[in-house]
Formats: structure tokens, sequence, C-alpha cells
């Protein structure tokens, strides 16, 4: 039996890890803070992956398209792809060659992939999925307090809270066990579609505000007029601990809440309702989720939710707060060291000359050799295969056909690539293009750390042996790496080895791990970072000061602006995607467990019954929903509640259930997050 | 060569032209299409109009109500000087500090003025009579201040919109209020007899008297207000809140079509080369003035054509919704107020709630929503879209739908779904149950229920508390 953490989202709930009576493994809960002893149906079952009989054993070559991938060993498989990545980089530059990574690989692995990418390819080509996911609360956070830690305080604080303001959030379904530290708080639940979380805001004395989608940031600006106007704002607090209030309260001035109803559909009423609970609440806080965030003004919607906690003094203080919900598994340590284009390691910016000595010394590298900012995720993989773009892609824990926007697009990029490589322990629809697959091991098949929503370090154990044939990720980087001529001591395949030159090379930067071992770690301390060597974790930031120069924080003065594709007359009405308690991220793991692809086996669209009669739709039948980029084919549920100028998908199905054939790829400006949560649609029955 | 940006000059510093220099800076950052420049007559930098009556009420004060510094190098604003004349021959304009701006493209928001009824006494020496007041700018909010002792009697002359949220502003720092209305109903252009009658009984229960089908005749300053029926309304102060008139002076003084605005089109284009009209001074053939809404939207449009990132956007004129903010009531009020349509009315005077709504073609052609907050809501987004409204009109008003469509579960009927995050049903509770789970521990066990968020240990210990704890275990075969 063994110890360790569940493979799915950031609350990275604690889990033993046991053989079963079948032969295969099982898991079951164990004590720690974020579960609380919890687990949902995923976590429960993520034991049926480790027997999977669709795991990947062996290594896939195909020298040529369209010929099925046969068997090699590892040596002919690498030997290939270093073969063909060397002689790219001879013929077209390193920056032919990109690299993708994913918010669900380890720390070690995140980091040892962005060195690879710097200083075996030499690209600056590499980025990651987590741009769909954080990115714009990230730079929000940034922005605003001058360090992004998910939430800058521990999960079991929020117990402590009298109200809780979640934007675009259904932790009900994308993170139960979160559910049990909001028992003692009124919730409000910013959310187009009546969610599970939504469900139970109302049946438990909160509130249910149900925004027209892409309009939270309106509805955010009204918040804080009508905070103002009721006299709800922590003078002492603007004045002491923050910047900037008068030029962002200029925009709200001109967001009453008669306003902001007529543009989100939120009644004016409730705007104030809840603006009085939230700013009467002894301690209160504000959390967002990807339904806020995943927009073409996702960072400034993050920066209008902020400002209204600043308003009200929440931040900065315990018991309350803002904080973002980190997605993947390790969506917080994943975006701190390296795999995001225009980092390094420690949460620095690989454009300050001086992150760029520091990381270089610990590399051993002149820093000059370090690449650039390369492209962001959407605009990395629209770029391949094209004549300016890389022309070679190496991608480890992520499966961008389905997860991408415009899903169709990516898809085609992909297929123009000259050299596909995937990474992964099953045949996702993404590895099925690959020129080579290499088969790696899962999360109880190897150890290493992962950063959990609250910034503290966990120890992922190895409960089993791998099947016989795979390998670690980190043996897949330090295997080419030595092939494309790097000393083999510079990339280590072993993860303590890894963390131990990680924390190295984040000492000094905002995410500081220097501190942290896997000897703390395995005696339970709770390592939050920073965690300078020789210091104790730090649970709770901005108590005495925030992160920027000054020690303030900083509101930044934004604007609403409408979606970047509203509905018209060919297509009029707005889809939205989301998640389902019973499939995690692209699906590539949940759909292959037979209880929860039983639960959820297909793309469903929620719909009123009046605006499905309109198209011909039929509670149970299929519809085939249609943007400007595609259509997907989807199951209709007729939802009596629903918007009736909105639609809902989830996005984990694959094939033409893939909601992502028609979202849209228009990209914030400052995160470059693609607007996965508005775009329009029409509505038609599929009886095909 | 790049060519030269164009100077824009903008007369008026009010909510509109404010808006079209925010509207140009933000299209056109670095101001390489553009230069522009405006000029406005009040001292004070541009501000929030609308929320004067929050002045009023002591929500918000002064400073709360500046609008956001236009960002943008090419952007001039002058505030302290007013136009006095412009020339479409000569592409100038003459200001009061008797510099002279010359320009590319002109545009006029010069916005409305407070109309004074003619009432004896009301008057004086050009002005407003001691006491007497009009809310059409921060110099008069501070005069209706400056009459208000709490307590003292006010009268309000007008029962429209801003009558009424003046009304409402000044009930709430104390005030006793008596609005008079010469229509024979409040807010006349916007409700209906039914909606008024109730609207006034809710106003009164807030402190605010309504007298409607009156005029007033005379101002007595100290006294109050004497109506035309010989009544007086004993008031320290008056608030003049009797419509506006569009500030055409400029325009017609240049030979411009006037009617009761400055004649525009669809581009916001008036009848002279080059000049242009947005907001209360300006009248378009599909109306829209008097809120600041069809303001903003000609804003932006005007913005698109002249910074030229836009060149097709025109105005179209608006549907015009009317939302009265006046703390503790719910008023909306939108499109036709008696329209020929299918019609429906649900009147709950004893609640002081009303709603009237009137569909054509499956599309809201008018609506009256007096105490239906979210209704409001809802249907004002299916008239600003022009979408269909529901099959159930009723639900729409009530906000849910009666009786409740059949949900969701296209295989029949959802077994009772107890544990949502491990997907266990009561069936299967009463199974594990049944085969001897007696305990909730021991449920958890065998179902997993309780195991995730803990939100149905209620759920579950009811279940246990329910079922007969001597029923014999049975062994699954």
């Amino acid at each position: 039996m063994t110890l360790t953490h569940c493979p799915y989202c950031a609350l990275q709930c604690a889990m033993h890890v046991e053989p079963a009576a079948d032969g295969g493994y099982r898991t079951r809960p164990a004590a720690f803070p974020t579960n609380r002893g919890g687990l949902c149906r995923k976590g429960w079952t993520a034991g049926s992956l480790l027997g999977s009989p669709d795991r990947l054993t062996t290594p896939l070559l195909r020298t040529e398209r369209g010929a099925p991938p046969r068997p090699v060993d590892w040596d002919t498989a690498l030997d290939h792809v270093a073969g063909r990545l060397r002689a790219l980089r001879e013929e077209r530059g390193a920056d032919s060659v990109a690299v993708f990574g994913g918010g669900g690989l380890t720390n070690e692995k995140s980091y040892l992939l962005g060195k690879f990418a710097r200083v075996a390819l030499g690209t600056s080509q590499i980025d990651y999925n987590g741009r769909f996911c954080m990115s714009s609360a990230a730079a929000a956070g940034l922005r605003a307090f001058g360090v992004d830690r998910g939430l800058p305080f521990p999960v079991t604080d929020l117990a402590e809270a009298d109200a809780v303001l979640l934007a675009g959030a259904n932790v009900a379904e994308t993170m139960p066990p979160l559910m049990g530290h909001l028992t003692g708080a009124r919730l409000i639940v910013v959310d187009p579609r009546r969610s599970a979380t939504a469900e139970h805001a109302l049946a438990h004395d909160g509130m249910h505000l149900a925004p027209r989608p892409g309009t939270d940031l309106a509805l955010a600006l009204g918040l804080l007029h009508a905070a103002r106007a009721e006299g709800l704002l922590d003078a002492g607090f603007l004045a002491e601990r923050t910047t900037g209030f008068d030029a962002a309260w200029r925009h709200a001035a001109a967001w009453w809440p008669e306003r902001a109803e007529r543009v989100t559909g939120v009644a004016a009423a409730d705007i104030r309702a809840a603006a009085r609970l939230l700013g009467r609440a002894a301690n209160g806080y504000v959390l967002t989720g990807r339904g806020t965030e995943q927009h073409a003004k996702g960072t400034d919607t993050v920066s209008a939710w902020i400002n209204l906690a600043l308003a009200l003094g929440l931040p900065g203080r315990r018991g309350s707060g803002y904080g973002c919900l980190t997605g993947q598994g390790n969506g917080q340590g994943g975006r701190e060291h390296g795999q995001k284009a225009d980092q390094l390691p420690g949460y620095r910016r690989i454009d300050d000359p001086a992150a760029r000595a520091h990381v270089a010394g610990v590399w051993g590298v002149p820093a000059e050799t370090l690449p650039g900012p390369g492209r962001s995720a959407y605009e990395l993989l629209d770029a391949l295969g094209t004549g300016g773009g890389p022309a070679a892609l190496l991608l480890l824990g992520s499966n961008p056909v389905v997860s991408a926007p415009d899903a169709d697009r990516v898809r085609n990029r992909l297929a123009a690539l000259d050299l596909l490589v995937v990474a992964d322990s099953f045949m996702s629809e993404t590895a099925e293009m690959a020129d080579v697959v290499f088969p790696v091991t899962q999360w109880a098949e190897e150890d290493g750390t992962m950063t959990n929503l609250e910034g503290r370090v966990l120890r992922r154990r190895r409960a089993c042996a791998p099947p016989t044939g795979v390998r670690g990720d980190l043996d897949v980087l330090h295997g080419l790496a030595v092939r494309l001529g790097r000393r083999a001591a510079e990339f280590p395949a072993d993860p303590d080895r890894v963390l131990a030159e990680l924390g190295a090379a984040s000492a000094g930067g905002a995410a500081d791990y220097s501190g942290v071992t896997p000897e703390r770690l395995d005696s339970g301390e709770a390592l939050h970072w920073p965690c300078p060597a020789g210091a104790p974790g730090a649970p709770r930031l901005f108590l005495d000061r925030f992160g920027h120069p000054d020690g303030r924080a900083r509101f930044t003065a934004v604007e609403h602006r409408d979606a970047a594709e509203v509905p018209d007359d060919a297509y009029p009405l707005i889809a939205t995607t989301g998640r389902v308690l019973a499939q995690y991220q692209s699906g590539a793991q949940t759909r292959r467990v037979p209880e929860l692809a039983a639960a959820e086996p297909e793309a469903y669209v929620e719909v009123h019954p009046d605006t499905a009669a309109r198209s011909g739709l039929t509670d149970g039948g299929w519809a085939l929903v249609s943007s400007r980029r595609g259509s997907t084919r989807a199951r209709v549920r007729y939802r009596a509640d629903a918007r009736l100028d909105t639609v809902f998908l989830p996005f984990h199905f694959a094939g033409d259930q893939r909601a992502n054939l028609f979202t849209n790829p228009a990209l914030d400006p400052v995160s470059r997050m693609p607007e996965f949560k508005a775009c329009a649609v029409r509505l038609a029955a599929d009886d095909g | 060569m790049t060519q030269r940006p164009r100077h824009v000059v903008v007369i008026g510093n009010g909510m509109v032209g404010a808006r079209f220099a925010e509207e140009a800076a933000r299209r056109d950052p670095a101001g390489e299409r553009v230069r522009v420049t405006v000029v406005g007559a009040e001292a004070e930098p541009a501000y929030n109009r609308v929320l004067l009556p929050r002045l009023l009420a002591g929500d918000l004060a002064g400073p709360d109500l500046l609008f956001p510094a236009v960002e943008g190098p090419a952007v001039t604003v002058r505030t302290g000087v007013a136009a006095t004349a412009f020339d479409p021959a000569r592409r100038r304009v003459d200001l009061d500090d008797g510099d002279t701006l010359h320009y590319d493209e002109l545009v006029l928001a010069t916005g409305s003025r407070a109309a004074l009824p003619p009432v004896d006494g009301l008057t004086a020496d050009g002005g407003p009579a001691p006491g007497a007041s009009t809310l059409r700018d921060l110099a008069d909010c501070r005069r209706v201040l400056g009459h208000a002792r709490p307590g003292a009697p006010v009268a309000v002359l007008g029962g429209g919109l801003l009558g009424l949220e003046t009304a409402r502003a000044l009930a709430a720092r104390g005030a006793r209020v008596t609005v008079v209305e010469p229509a024979p109903r409040l807010m006349p252009r916007q409700l209906d007899a039914a909606a008024a009658a109730i609207l006034a009984v809710e106003l009164r229960a807030l402190g605010v008297d309504a007298l409607t089908g009156r005029t007033a005749a005379r101002w007595e300053p100290g006294h109050g207000l004497l109506l035309d029926d010989g009544r007086l309304v004993a008031a320290d102060s008056v608030v003049v809140a009797a419509g506006v008139r569009a500030a055409t002076e400029l325009a017609c003084a240049a030979g411009l079509a006037v009617d009761r605005g400055i004649l525009v089109d669809d581009a916001l284009a008036t009848s002279a080369p080059r000049v242009h009209a947005i907001g209360d001074c300006a009248q378009h053939p599909d109306g829209g003035a008097g809120l600041v809404q069809p303001g903003w939207e000609q804003a932006a449009v005007l913005a698109d054509l002249l910074t030229g990132s836009a060149p097709h956007a025109r105005y179209r004129g608006g549907a015009v919704v009317t939302r009265l903010k006046a703390e503790g009531v719910e008023l909306t009020s939108l499109g036709e107020v008696d329209a020929e349509a299918e019609t429906l009315t649900l009147s709950d005077p004893h609640g002081r709630r009303y709603a009237k709504l009137s569909v054509r073609s499956d599309r809201v052609v008018g609506a009256i929503l007096l105490g239906f907050p979210d209704a409001a809501a809802t249907i004002t987004q299916l008239f600003d879209l022009g979408a269909p409204v529901p099959a159930d009109r009723l639900a729409l008003l009530l906000g849910r739908a009666l009786p409740e469509p059949a949900a969701g579960d296209p295989q029949g009927a959802a077994p009772a779904l107890v544990c949502r995050c491990n997907g266990v049903t009561r069936d299967q509770l009463s199974d594990a149950w049944r085969c001897g789970a007696r305990t909730r521990e021991a449920l958890a066990e065998a179902t997993r229920a309780t195991t995730g968020c803990g939100g149905c240990v209620r759920d579950v210990n009811a279940l246990l508390a329910a079922w007969d704890d001597t029923a014999p275990v049975t062994v699954p075969g």
C-alpha cells in the first residue's frame, strides 16, 4: 500500500494505492487537508488505469504517413527522433523544432522539458496546455499582486468564510471535495448555467447570478459599483495597501447596476444583493475559475474580480482573499519552471537579463545561448508545418487534437509537420497522428513532485512497477538529450536529482523551491512556496505585504468589451463549454475507465426546450452544433433552467463529438488565452 | 509618407462627447489617424450625469462620478472653455477664450438643457428663482443639496424618470417630497395607467407623494408651489425635472438643419459637410434622445467612422429601455406601452407588482415590469436581441416554469441521485443496506456515498433513519 496523490485535478487529493483482488490496483481516499478523507468518482476509479489493457508498452514508429505504426525498440525510436531533430536543426535552424508540454506533468518533468528545449534543442518554441487553463488568472494575479500563486492561502482557510463568490467555477463537478470546505459560507455562484454548484448555492441560502456568456467583466464592474454605492468599501485598506483605485473606479462608475443588468441579464437587484452579501461578510473570498478566465478578455475580467476583492479589503488578511482555482493537477507547478514560452525556472521571466544569467549559471551554459520568448500555445500550434513555423513537434502530457480551440485547424497543422513525436501512456487522439510514440509511465508508476492549487508541493510516490517496455518522461528526455550531444549528467532521469537542480535554478525566484527536499516532503511538512533553503513553507502570502516592490496591491483599470464573436442571424446562439464530474480534460485517461465511460459516455448539449424546439431538436436525439469553424455532434439534453440564448457542451469527447471543433481561437492580448467560453453557433438536428 | 492625422474637434465634454474621445482613443491609441480636441464649458472634467440622483441620495460623492481620464497621446481636453460659434465653410470653431480651432471633422455633442416650464416665479434674473433648481449638472446638484434640510418639504416638478429618481433620492435623505406631474399619471410615456397607479402607491410608501393631472401655477419662495387648482404644495425648495431641450443654438447659427434637435442620418452626419452630431443634441429618425445609452452607441459608431476602423458602421436607432434607478423600486419599461399585440398582464396591487408583456410574432414589442426584477432582466435581453420568447410566457414573468416540463433524461425518469460526487443513487444505497451496510460508514465503504464533498451526509443519515433497522440482511446470491 502506497500513500500518494490523485492523477487528476489540482486539489491533489491524497489516496492509497493498493493491489486489488483482480490482480490490478485500487485506490481509496486518505486523510489530507485538501480532500479531508474524501474522493470523487474519478479518484476512486483511478486505479483501473494502472492495469488498463489499452496501455502503450512499446515505442511505435512510422516512417511514412498513412502507414500503420510499427513497434520498435527504444534505441531505434530514440535514434530515429534524435537523428531527425538534428537534421532539421541543421537545415532550418533551432526554431524548426518545437516542444509542447502539459499542466499534468510533474515539476521535475516541467523543469527538464524547459531545459531540454532551451539547452538541448536551443529552441524558443516551447509552450504548454496550461496556456489554455490558468494563463489569464496568472497574468491578472501578477498584475495585481506581483506574485501568481493560485490560492495564496491554504484551502482549509476557506472553511472560515462567511461568503464566497465563485466566478465561473463549477467546483461541485470539477473538484467535489473542495465543496467540503465551503459548507459554512453562503455562496454567490456566477455562471451562465444552473450548474451543480449553483444549485448547491441556491439550496443553502446563497445566490446564482447567470450572466450572458462573455459579459462577466461588466458584471464585476457592476458589483464594484454597487459595493461603493452601498458604502461597503474598505477605505483604510485602500489607502494603506493598494494603489490605482481611482482609475479603476472611473470605469466601474459607468456600470451602475441597471446598466450592468442590461448587458449581463443579471437583475440589478441581484447585483446589489450580491455586493451586500460579499461586502458585509466578516470573512469573504472571491475565487475565479475557467468560466470567467477562458475569454479573449480573460485577463481583464480576472482583474475586475480582483479589483472587487481589493475594494472590499479581502486580500492580505487571514480568512479572506482572492484566489484562482487551478485546474490541472500540476497547473501551478507546471507554470513555474520553464515550459512556458516566456519563462525560466522559479517563475522567472526569460527576457530578464538577471534571470537568464542565474539560470544559465545553473545550467552551465552561456546566458546568450538561451533563446528568448517563443510563441504562445495556440500560436505555436497554428504555426506548425507552415513556412515560418516549426517542422517538428515533441509533445508530452497533452492532447491538443481534443483540447485546443478550433481543433480541426490544429489537427491539420499537426498533420502538416515533418515529424510529430508524442509521449503518452495511452493512444490519445494526438498520439494516433504521431510518427513516433514513446510509451511512458503513469502517475503511480513513478516518483515526482506536484504543486497543488494552494502552492503546496507534494510528493507523488511510485506505487507499482510500470509494465515492461514503458519508461518515464525523464528517461525520454535523457535519451534524446544524450543523442543530441549533451552530457548525461545534464539531463538526469532520476526525479530527486532533477528536483535538486530545479531547487538551485529556482533559488531566489518568485517560486523558490530550493528548500524543497524529498526528506522534508516525506516528513509531512507543509511546504508552500516560496520555500528557500532552510526556510519554512509560506502557507499565506500577502499578510504583511504584496509582491510588488512597494508592497502594495495594484488595481488595474479595466473596461468591458464584447466577446470576440457575438451571435448574429446565421449563428444566433452562444455556446459555452466545460467539464463534467465523470470525465477529466481531453478524456484520454477517464474515457478509458469503464465506470466513468458508462456514467458519461458521449458528448451532449444542454439546451432550453424552446430553443431546442425552434431548431427541430428533441430531447435525447442528436444535434449538430455548428460555428463558422466547425460542427460537433452531441446528444440533446433539455434544461428548462438554461438561458434561452446559450447552449453548453462538455469538451471531453473525441472524434466528431469534440466541442473544440466549434470553439473560437481568438486570443487574450495579454495571456494569449483562447476564447473557449463564448462563440456564436447554430443548432440543427442530426439524425444521420 | 504617412498621412497626417485628421483633427477632430468635439464641442461638449459631457457624457457623450467624453465618451466619443475615449472610444476614438481606444481605436487609435497612438493617434495615428485622428487627433481629438474636446472643449467643454463646464469647469469640471467629464462626469456621469446619470448618477446625479445618487449624489443627492448620498450614495456617491462628486469625485466618484468622474469619467476615466482619456488615454492617448492625441487627445486634448479643454474644460471651462465654451464654443461660441463654428463655421462649416472655413472649418473653424470660435471659443470664448478668444482662441480658434481648425478642424477636419467636427462633432457636436452639446447635449441638452433642462427645460424650465412657464411657471410664474420659477425664474429670476434669467436663472432659477430662490429655492428653485434644475438637476442637470454638478452645480445644480450642489444647489439642490444646499436647499435640502432633513425633514424639509421639497417639491419636484415633473413625474418622469429624472423627477422620480430625484424625488426618491431626496426622500432617502429624509426630505418630504411631493411630485407634481401635469399628465394624468406618472411616467406617462413609459407606463400605462394601472402600472402608474401601483407605482404611486409604492412611492408613497417610500416617502414620495405624487400629484398627477395638476399643473404648477406659481412658485412662491418660502411657501411652496401653487397648483392650478389653487392648492399649495408647501415646499422649501423645488426641483424642476420637466424634460430637456436639445442645445442646438450653435448649429442653428451655423445654418444646420435643426428640428427638435440637430438632424442626423445613420452615419451621424448633419446637413453640413464634416459636421456630425451625437447624443441629446442630435435628432435621429428613430429617436433615442434623452437617455445616455443611445448617445454612447452613437459615440461608438462615430468613432468607428472617424478613425476609419469600421467605415461601414451605422447607427440604426436603438431599442429604448427605461430603467428607473430608485432604491426600493424595480421598474423597467421598454418598447410600446400600448402595443397592438398578444399581451399578458399580471396586476398585483396588494403586492405592488405589475407586469405587462406584449409579444408580436414571438418577439417582445413592449413590456412594463414593476417589481419583477428577474423577469425584467431577461425580457430586456430578449427585447435588445430581438430573440424569440419562450412558449411559456407566464414562466418568463414568474422566473420558473409552471408546470415544470420534463427535464433531461432521455432514458426515462432519472433515478434519485444521492451522492453526486460518486454517482450513487438511492437504489444503490438501499441495495447496500439490504446487504447489511447499516451505518453511514458501512454504506460509504459499500457505495462510496458521502466520500466526495460530504454534502450528502445529511441525506444518507436521513435514509438510514427511515429504513427499518430490524429488517433482515439479504445475502446476495
